[in-house]
């Protein structure tokens, strides 16, 4: 199956050359012969390498380690789940998981686009066939996961006992497939760009794959920041890694990309700044996969450094000049539709959010890439780490929760006096009371305080959508009140999903106040020995240490440390944390021990018990205890947001009353140039 | 393990033993202490496959003035983590163990915080600190993502009310009918937009 494998891999080559030039060449000439060979190029695409990846994937189940990356990555001892799943956790793996799924996301994207945008898919096929054949290249190249070696080990290295946890098996693909899908309506705009055709029927095609992208991305990140939380054993779920960032930057621009296009879709304006967004995020996702495998930026997330990040450098560098010189020339077609009439409109508040998602993107990639700034211009290399960041974030991210409440409530075009404060007094009270609740409750933590009284407000403004709606319903229609908010919600999915996204986010910001409310202490206690730790509600926490046993389990020896916890003198349960030895096929140890934090979640918080090792080889253990305030909104927020997102993206009777309405919109902004009819 | 197992290390009492622990391993600790008689600490069956050895905590480990400090240090070990983080989080890392110890030393030495960081940025560069001095030219990299931010928000502001226009109510038919579109179109479209939203 390598050797079909590799073929296929030959072939991609060949058929990625082909869709490339058969795509922009057709696309050009409007030669329908060459539009359709392009078509079926990028299926045939996605066909070998599909062929290449089921080659890598027997490769691993069979223990083939003859085959370089599977020794490095697996052993016999490995589960299968983690076996295959070995398939992204390494480089050259990683680049063919990615191309596959390129190649499968461009055949989707010719397969189910509307006829309507046929003027487009030449080029998108052109685009999309160029940046598999990128990957393709690299990993003939540079990372072959074909590579055989001149002998056959009777085992292999295994996978890092860090990554053999469930969240490690379904967050890289998550995250893969955010990055990877951006480039579907980065084709798409490019297309149009390249096509001249900017009307919005761009929008139109991308729109739910823009929506598809942002949510994997969402969900990508979530998952890792699951997995740090309770792999890592630091007790935190986002650190400020280099690799974090990077997955974070495109999440940024893209979630700006689905505000400002809102409106060019209402207004035909922002058409320039639409196609930066999209093309900035592009290249976001491709600089993330430059800096964790270039070694040019240290993380503990990085892949082993090599020379493939001179091809990513080469390919930015290239793209960058590319979309420059496309957009300059351009210019003249992207002038906007209609102008901004009031600062205080809906657009100006969307215009406001871009100014602090991208400037928040912008202080994360310049943190990022300071150290290599300041050895570049003083020859000192010096550290960014979460002190910089926190300090430089939490005001714009209040900022941008502010703005998540103030958004969707502002009419466009201009907002009267009369329309913010039927909008805002209520909403803008509930946050005030809060404010005043917990600064007599005693809390001091003014970005605590701040972003409890804002979440609230943004709770607010939401809960009073939904109450308004569906009151509206149940006078005018007489319906009941299920039926009203069933009905409210399926006939505008994409309007009230977007507002239950809006719910997830202000959760996760619920979850990011409590950090700042974490307690631990560390003790060494014999069996039978207790500490205490007061967690910032008041409890007071009885850790008891009750021994420590050791057995084997798959393919680990295990030592299991056992807490039993108690809350306010009564018994909350037994608690277990672990120290993992993995060992081979011969019951060496194969990495360096792991640790298993023993976890117990609440509305309220986290108990999180560490075991760190024990003293002399005895039963007396050491211990982190932590006490991790409102984590579990955390993960509820990433399942709200989630929810949020499938509701807007459900296909539904609604959607032809959307475009419908969508096109009015747009049709108004362009009357609306002479005539001033409000468009809302 | 296997390759014990094959040299014949276990007796069957042994095995049984081990594999209830597996299962119950509170239910066999709770056994092995009483037949010890006392709560006294027993040794690991296997002490090399519990990681490294950990020393006792004392009370500098949860010295909120030593974390303040050690959450301002970076490991010198390469994983991006500060020293309390990493002493208390990687447990096969040397490195940060001996960096909490120096640190303690100069603790019980009477040092300030401030000399205690400087001690270590001239032992280790600037690098050691989680976050950059705020002088020189390290105050670029506070104040420039602020800078532009401002900067970028004024000028939208500034182009924005040059550019942004008077518009007129809707109410004000009038208006609409000298932009060219009825009075009766305006009211229409707007009608028809209210029953799409």
């Amino acid at each position: 199956m390598t050797v079909l494998g590799q073929l296929a891999l030959w072939l991609a080559l060949l058929l990625g050359v082909w869709g490339t030039v058969v795509g922009f060449v057709g696309g050009w000439q409007q030669r329908p012969e060459l539009i359709r060979s392009a078509q079926r190029a990028t299926y045939a695409l996605a066909g070998v390498l599909i062929v290449a990846s089921i080659g890598l994937l027997v490769a691993l189940a069979r223990h083939d380690f003859n085959v370089a990356y599977v020794a490095s990555y697996t052993n016999r001892t490995l589960p299968l789940v983690y076996t295959l799943s070995a398939f992204y956790g390494g480089q050259s793996g990683s680049l063919l998981f990615w191309a596959v799924v390129l190649a499968v996301f461009g055949a989707l994207a010719q397969w189910l686009t509307s006829r309507r945008y046929d003027h487009l898919l030449p080029h998108v096929a052109g685009i999309t066939s160029a940046i598999t054949l990128f990957f393709v290249i690299v990993i003939l190249f540079a990372a072959n996961p074909f590579e055989r070696l001149p002998f056959t080990p009777a085992d292999g290295n295994g996978l890092n006992p860090q990554l053999q946890n469930p969240g490690m098996v379904i967050h890289p693909p998550m995250l893969y497939l955010g990055y990877i899908s951006i480039a579907v309506p980065f084709a798409f705009a490019m297309a149009a760009l390249i096509s001249k055709r900017l009307d919005t029927g761009w929008l139109h095609a991308i729109r739910k794959w823009t929506i598809v992208s942002w949510l994997f991305l969402s969900i990508g990140i979530t998952l890792g920041m699951w997995w740090a939380y309770v792999e890592l054993g630091w007790g935190g779920y986002w650190a400020w890694d280099p690799v974090e960032n990077a997955s974070f930057l495109p999440w940024l621009t893209m979630t700006a990309f689905l505000h400002s296009v809102m409106v060019q879709e209402k207004r035909g304006m922002l058409k320039k700044w639409n196609m930066v967004l999209i093309a900035l995020s592009f290249m976001l996702s491709i600089f993330g996969t430059f800096i964790t495998r270039s070694g040019i930026i240290s993380s503990v997330h990085s892949f082993t450094q090599s020379a493939i990040g001179y091809y990513f450098l080469g390919f930015l560098i290239f793209a960058a000049i590319a979309l420059v010189w496309l957009l300059m020339s351009r210019m003249p077609v992207l002038e906007s539709e209609s102008q901004l009439e009031s600062m205080v409109s809906r657009e100006a508040s969307f215009l406001f959010n871009n100014l602090l998602l991208v400037g928040i993107a912008f202080s994360v990639f310049w943190g990022t890439m300071f150290p290599m700034i300041s050895e570049l211009v003083r020859g000192t290399q010096v550290t960014v780490g979460p002190p910089f960041f926190n300090q430089v974030n939490i005001p714009l991210g209040l900022g941008l929760l502010a703005l998540t409440g103030i958004g969707p409530l502002i009419a466009w075009r201009r907002a009267s006096p009369r329309n913010l404060q039927r909008q805002f007094a209520a909403p803008v009270a509930a946050g005030v009371i809060v404010a005043v609740l917990l600064l007599a409750l005693g809390m001091r933590s003014f970005y605590a305080m701040m972003a409890l009284a804002l979440a609230t407000f943004v709770v607010g403004t939401i809960t009073q959508e939904f109450v308004r709606g569906v009151g509206a319903r149940h006078r005018l229609h007489g319906e009941g009140y299920p039926q009203a908010f069933a009905r409210l919600v399926g006939r505008n999915r994409r309007r009230y999903g977007g507002y239950v996204v809006h719910l997830g986010i202000v959760l996760y910001f619920v979850a990011f106040v409590g950090q700042a409310f974490k307690t631990d202490i560390e003790a060494s206690l014999q069996p039978g020995e207790s500490v205490d730790l007061r967690s910032p509600w008041g409890h007071t926490y009885t850790f008891t240490h009750l021994g420590v046993s050791q057995y084997e389990e798959l393919n680990r020896f295990t030592t299991a440390a056992s807490v039993e916890v108690a809350r306010n003198g009564r018994r909350v349960g037994i608690m277990k944390s672990e120290k993992r030895q993995h060992v081979d096929s011969f019951g060496r140890p194969s990495f360096e021990p792991s640790t298993e934090a023993g976890i117990r979640s609440d509305l309220r918080e986290d108990i999180y018990i560490v075991y760190a090792g024990s003293v002399a080889g005895t039963e007396e253990a050491v211990y982190r205890f932590t006490l991790n305030p409102l984590v579990w909104w955390l993960w509820f927020g990433g399942a709200v947001l989630v929810a949020g997102g499938v509701v807007t993206l459900w296909p539904g009777a609604s959607s032809g009353a959307e475009r419908r309405r969508a096109m009015a919109g747009y049709a108004a902004s362009l009357t609306g140039k002479g005539s001033e009819v409000a468009a809302r | 393990m296997k390759s014990q197992r094959a040299e014949g290390r276990y007796s069957r009492r042994e095995i049984i033993g081990l594999s209830l622990a597996a299962l119950f391993p509170g239910a066999l600790l709770q056994g092995q202490r009483a037949q010890e008689g006392d709560s006294a600490t027993t040794r690991l069956y296997r002490p090399d496959m519990a990681g490294r050895p950990r020393d006792r905590i004392t009370d500098y480990e949860n010295d909120p003035f030593i974390i303040g400090i050690e959450e301002q240090l970076r490991c010198t070990c390469g994983c991006n983590l500060d020293v309390y983080t990493c002493r208390t989080t990687d447990f096969t890392c040397g490195v940060s163990p001996a960096l909490h110890r120096e640190v303690v030393a100069m603790v019980e030495d009477g040092r300030t915080a401030e000399e205690i960081l400087d001690a270590f940025i001239a032992q280790h560069g600037e690098m050691v600190l989680m976050a950059p001095k705020k002088e020189g030219f390290n105050l670029a990299a506070y104040f420039v993502p602020g800078a532009a931010i401002v900067t970028v928000g004024s000028a939208l502001l500034f182009a924005l009310a040059r550019r942004s226009r008077p518009a007129v109510d809707v109410a004000a038919g009038a208006s609409g009918a000298a932009a060219g579109v009825s009075s009766e179109d305006a009211a229409k479209l707007e009608a028809e937009l209210s029953k799409l939203e």
